[in-house]
């Protein structure tokens, strides 16, 4: 048996994450994502490439589910695509905040494929809510039979809300496809969690496959002043980003902060996109920190004290404000965080906040990348960028520390990397092969990898067989246990002796297991006893008789 | 495997008090459920005493849990599996015992969650009587000795057909805020669907019941049977997640603690016969038509999860709120001690819309300990409920209608009628929603104190409990009272339809049922169990299923013994988790592993020379041998040895290891062995 792993996508790049593993027969889709800087079919996964692999000639015969592990765009945006268009009408599973997220991210999304007149693989509203309402939601840590043989399981991965590491199992193969995760806490959550598994095989994310981050409240410190010393300047604080997740973390820095410092500067949300997400937040509390949820009794946390609704005519107000806006990097093809920042980026009071990676091709990455004062949008028209740039140096993406911590502690038998640049992947890899002993590839898009898979043989076994091994400690909790608490059990056979015993096969029957004395009653047999005695007793033996 | 059943039903019904049993797998002790018996508090004055308290306790009440009682005796319990926030109730009275020390509670985030509020807000009433009369020392209260208790006897037999014998030591004092802490940190919470390992042998999966938020039905998968611990359940819910009936199917045994429909038979015979006798027809033709086309597993489910049973509860509700409004109507207020999550989270949304098609504006309050806090977190809990209030988290509304009416002012919270904005809000008539049931702990204590001279005033009660001894203290009544009964659990019909949808081998039912369920033509056998009787399941298999990798299993040097048997020595290390047992590779194999342990029949003496002799041995047969069937060989070179062979042993003398070490070799190659 084998794993076999089609990478259609996120393969020595960002974007566009999908990747069809199929295990003993199943075939699981993880993710189906848009590169957010192609157009039109280009921004999807090769589907097609499914069809050939497996021959089968639609993919809901192809493929036995579609496991979403989160709502961001590069791995959720071709989805819809997928199944009004392309035809796929299995199950699909995400987890109840994915599902509940998704909506608003996806409808962003198509407008910006109507302001960028695409040509082909549009999809519409109508196919956003008719794609979701197939969605069968998840909890974290249920065990869902998808099918007779096919498991799957959701673990906590931080990242953003809602976000999972998705387990699936076929008989003994098992594999975790980790999607983005982030190993330390943030403000709103927690960090990722999983059970110690036995794998065959882990995909990884490696974002920063080489980057080692300090200390959060050092990068927030720094945020938190480079925006205090905006508005007490009287400047405007904009923060570029996409609906769900950073926004709801940095307005929960930003709150707290004007809490403290007594603050009447309005914060504001633009568009209803980002209000509404605060609504779904606060449904969704169960899914963020454990320290929210503790502390969280009457008052809900997403209830921001200071945050308020922004209207289009603020943009030319005057005094102080921080505005939170849509799409994240921004993006020359439009979308209201460019139309903000055409406004306000000429002033050098204003501040302009970045993530810590804008794709190439966006405006934030020409901030990024230099001293770039002069943006041109198009033949006519420039921008002159005379305002503060600062980058937040806090990510939701684990680091490499994290990376490496985590496939230590599932030291699944292989490992897979997606989700990164190619060199800073090639040094991961080393460092994954020498360090931790495991290989590891990490395939280009359209390749795939063929790793051996886990196969046990089912046997029964005798009750004394079992009572006599040795008693081993779970790989749950170290907790010392027994193998079976009967009365024969005693305190003896703790240590770590090897399980001895017979292993009896008979034609037409099951194989079994079974104790010497047990095998000698079974057949029947005439027991022989060879025994080693010292040569003097072979003496006194003869002497006494 | 042994159950006992500990406690059947107990007063407030199997909601406020579910059954509990005593289950003992592979030599562990599970405790099913642990709930308290809030009947003994009928017994008790409530307390300022004012009117008529002849014949009840005035003193601090104490409680019966029998199951904690059960559990205390037995010395020690492995795990705990609960099945709903009342289950967890008299969990506490166990926290200090040393043979709990390393138990460990399994229940869902949710019912430990309500459980918790449920427990604090108990200690917080109770300690109104501990103000009044001073703290119960633990000693033998006076009450307790001689006429008083029998006269409390008699009662409790009446109302819960408690035994003679266990409820002396059954009466405790309630537990502490300190217990609870403790019984809280052993509680592991899981999800519906989560499974967990128990001791690596054992996988324990909560799924929905129906019944409420956070109810949960049991798989316990040992290693050789499954199990279902299936409490009271409801197909269709309203508000919580429906009965997960496909995750139970094919578990061996049935363990059915759904004693709903036994409460119904004791309580609504009379009431309802005439309408009951139709029903039962009517659902006997629907069975027989179903038994009929035996394999239609559809048309069985079809008829389980119809949505008959929650449209009556929500008839029922509606029923209720009329009541209220007509009483609202007249100028009366409204009270309701009732003591359902789920009825009091559908009452709102019914009472308001009603209050508002009617134009009618009075407030609603809530006036509980926990108030603030529920109220909260059902609207953070999408995972939890019915399908179709997840879908109001996917259109992005508020799960449930009180969020708005707390916005919009019609719904007011306040832990205690003493709390201070309470007064500025209160407006009388108004529609009240507190505790306690039992009539005899918290607010509804006062409230009912308040209006029960008042005829236009509405008492909104749970059927169950002995209403005459509840409203006792409270005589003479003006005020309307209105017994209701909710949706608790299976309905009897529905039975043996679920079985045939489940197919166990084995169910075992309460003795009450066993008139009620056709043993006839079923592929699974009952088992009838009743309280205090212990009842066995011997092993449903022998053997243990353990799995061998593949690696270990190409190691294997097999030996034919026939044309149809072959045996192989195994050296492998046994792993367990997560229920299951896998043979591994020991990590170095040590050269031994070709040597014979085991050998069997003769020993050919003749064969054993030359077998020695290809060894590059010296040796003869020697001479001394006798007539007893021994015979001896003697070794010369390289080392001195001597072995002696009869039909049954061979023994080997000799000093050196290498030349036994070979002399054992040379044996093995002519001798049956592995």
């Amino acid at each position: 048996m084998s794993i076999e792993c089609l990478v259609l996508g996120a393969g020595q790049d960002v974007g566009k994450s999908c990747v069809v593993a199929t295990i003993g027969g199943r075939r699981v889709m993880f993710d189906c994502g848009v590169h957010l800087f192609c157009r039109g079919r280009s921004s999807y996964p090769e589907f097609d490439r499914i069809l050939a692999a497996s021959g089968a000639t639609d993919f809901t015969a192809a493929i036995s589910c579609v496991v979403i592990t989160h709502s961001h765009l590069d791995h959720i945006g071709a989805l819809p695509y997928f199944t009004e268009v392309c035809g796929y009408h299995g199950p699909i599973y995400m987890t109840y905040p994915t599902k509940a997220l998704a909506p608003m991210m996806l409808e962003d999304y198509r407008k910006v494929m109507v302001d960028q007149q695409w040509e082909e693989g549009q999809y519409s509203y109508e196919d956003i809510l008719r794609c979701l309402k197939k969605v069968i939601p998840l909890d974290l840590k249920q065990t869902i039979q998808v099918d007779k043989d096919l498991v799957i399981r959701a673990y906590y991965a931080g990242h953003v809300l809602g976000a999972a590491m998705i387990y699936a199992k076929v008989g003994d193969a098992a594999m975790v496809y980790t999607g983005d995760y982030n190993m330390t806490p943030d403000r709103h959550l927690g960090a990722a969690q999983i059970d110690r598994l036995k794998l065959d095989l882990l995909i990884t994310e490696s974002t920063y496959a080489k980057t080692t981050r300090d200390s959060r409240r050092a990068r927030e410190r720094e945020f938190l002043q480079a925006v205090h010393k905006c508005v007490s300047g009287g400047g405007k604080v904009l923060i570029p980003l996409f609906a769900v997740g950073r926004a709801q973390e940095l307005c929960m820095l930003l709150d707290d902060y004007w809490e403290r410092m007594n603050w009447k500067i309005p914060i504001y949300f633009s568009a209803g996109l980002t209000i509404q997400s605060n609504t779904y937040y606060k449904m969704l509390i169960g899914w963020t920190s454990q320290k929210i949820k503790d502390n969280y009794r009457a008052h809900n946390p997403f209830d921001f004290k200071h945050v308020r609704h922004f209207e289009r005519s603020f943009i030319n107000n005057p005094g102080p404000c921080v505005l939170f806006a849509t799409p994240g990097m921004i993006s020359n093809s439009g979308g209201f965080s460019f139309e903000v920042f055409k406004k306000w980026a000429p002033s050098e009071k204003n501040l302009v906040t970045l993530p810590g990676y804008c794709g190439p091709g966006s405006i934030g990455h020409k901030l990024m990348s230099g001293k770039s004062t002069r943006i041109e949008v198009d033949k006519d028209t420039h921008i002159d960028v005379r305002c503060q740039i600062h980058q937040l140096a806090f990510s939701p993406h684990t680091d490499s520390k994290g990376i490496m911590d985590l496939i230590e502690f599932l030291s699944p038998k292989h490992v897979i990397l997606v989700h990164g640049e190619k060199p800073l992947m090639a040094f991961l890899k080393e460092r994954v092969e020498s360090e931790l002993g495991m290989p590891c590839y990490y395939p280009a898009n359209n390749e795939s990898v063929s790793i051996p898979a886990t196969k046990n043989l089912k046997m029964s076994a005798t009750e004394r067989f079992i009572t006599s091994c040795a008693s081993e400690q779970t790989e749950d909790n170290l907790r010392k246990q027994k193998l079976i608490c009967g009365s024969n059990m005693s305190e003896a056979n703790t240590d770590r002796k090897l399980a001895e015993g017979i292993l009896l096969m008979e034609k037409n029957k099951a194989v079994k297991i079974l104790c010497e004395d047990e095998l000698v009653q079974v057949l029947g047999m005439e027991r022989h006893l060879v025994q080693n005695e010292p040569m003097v007793s072979s003496r006194t033996g003869a002497a006494g008789e | 495997m042994k159950l006992t059943c500990l406690s059947t039903t107990g007063g407030g019904g199997s909601y406020h008090s579910p059954a509990s049993h005593l289950l003992e797998l592979e030599g562990l002790r599970f405790l099913l459920d642990c709930p308290i018996d809030l009947t003994a508090l009928a017994d008790f004055s409530p307390v300022p005493l004012t009117g008529d308290a002849g014949g009840l306790i005035r003193a601090v009440p104490r409680y019966l849990s029998p199951a904690a009682a059960a559990a205390a005796k037995v010395g020690g319990i492995d795990a705990v599996l609960v099945s709903s926030a009342t289950g967890v109730l008299g969990l506490p009275f166990l926290a200090r015992l040393p043979g709990f020390a390393h138990t460990k509670i399994y229940v869902t985030e949710v019912a430990a969650r309500t459980g918790k509020l449920m427990m604090g807000e108990l200690v917080e009433m109770h300690r109104e009587f501990v103000r009044y009369y001073g703290p119960d020392t633990g000693e033998l209260p006076r009450w307790m000795e001689g006429e008083k208790l029998n006269e409390l006897l008699s009662m409790l037999e009446k109302a819960v057909t408690v035994d003679k014998g266990d409820d002396l030591t059954s009466l405790m004092p309630l537990y502490s805020p300190g217990n609870i802490e403790e019984c809280m940190q052993k509680i592991q919470p899981v999800k519906y669907g989560e499974e967990v390992c128990f001791n690596g042998i054992f996988t324990l999966k909560a799924s929905s019941s129906g019944l409420e938020l956070g109810n949960s039905v049991w798989t316990i998968k040992g290693p050789r049977a499954s199990i279902t611990y299936l409490p009271s359940s409801v197909f269709v819910s309203a508000h919580a997640l429906d009965f997960d009936y496909s995750s139970l199917k094919e578990n061996d045994v049935i363990l059915f603690s759904d004693l709903s429909s036994l409460n119904d038979m004791d309580v609504d015979n009379d009431k309802l016969d005439e309408h009951a006798m139709d029903e039962t027809e009517h659902s006997l033709c629907r069975r027989s038509v179903l038994r009929d086309d035996g394999a239609d597993v559809d048309e069985k489910i079809a008829f389980l999860c119809n949505n008959d049973d929650i449209k009556e509860e929500i008839e029922r509700i509606s029923y209720i709120c009329s009541c209220i409004i007509d009483a609202i109507k007249s100028g009366g207020s409204v009270l309701i001690p009732i003591g359902r999550l789920g009825v009091i989270l559908l009452l709102l949304e019914l009472i308001s819309e009603m209050l508002h098609s009617s134009s009618i504006k009075v407030p609603i309050f809530m006036v509980s300990e926990t108030a603030e806090e529920i109220i909260a977190f059902t609207n953070a809990l999408p995972e939890w409920l019915c399908k179709s209030r997840q879908e109001k988290l996917f259109s992005g509304e508020a799960l449930f209608d009180h969020v708005d009416l707390l916005k919009e002012g019609k719904l007011f919270l306040f832990p205690h009628l003493h709390s201070k904005d309470l007064i500025a809000a209160w407006k009388e008539p108004c529609i009240v929603l507190c505790p306690h049931w039992s009539l005899r702990l918290g607010p509804a204590v006062h409230l009912l104190r308040r209006w029960h001279a008042d005829k236009r005033c509405l008492l909104v009660l749970e059927q169950g409990s002995d209403a005459e001894l509840c409203l006792k203290p409270f005589m003479p009544l003006a005020i309307q009272v209105l017994e209701c009964s909710f949706l608790s659990g299976l309905r009897t019909e529905k039975i043996d339809t679920l079985l045939g949808v489940l197919k166990p081998k084995f169910v075992m039912l309460p003795e009450g049922l066993k008139s009620r369920c056709s043993v006839k033509g079923r592929p699974w056998s009952f088992l009838y169990y009743s309280k205090g009787k212990t009842i066995e399941l011997p092993n449903l298999q022998e053997d243990f299923e353990v799995h061998l990798g593949t690696d270990v299993a190409h190691r294997l040097q097999p030996r034919k013994l026939n044309e149809t048997t072959a045996v192989a020595r195994l050296r492998a290390k046994l792993h367990v988790s997560s229920g299951q047992y896998q043979l591994a590779a020991a990590e170095k194999q040590s050269d031994q592993s070709k040597r014979h342990l085991l050998h069997w029949d003769a020993v050919d003496p003749d064969r054993l020379l030359p077998a020695l002799q290809e060894k590059g041995m010296v040796c003869s047969f020697a001479a001394d041998d006798d007539s007893s069937g021994e015979r001896s060989v003697l070794i010369t070179s390289p080392g001195e040895a001597l072995v002696k062979i009869t039909s049954d042993r061979t023994v080997i003398y000799c000093d050196d290891e290498r030349t036994s070490g070979h002399i054992f070799d040379a044996l093995s190659r002519v001798c049956n062995g592995i």
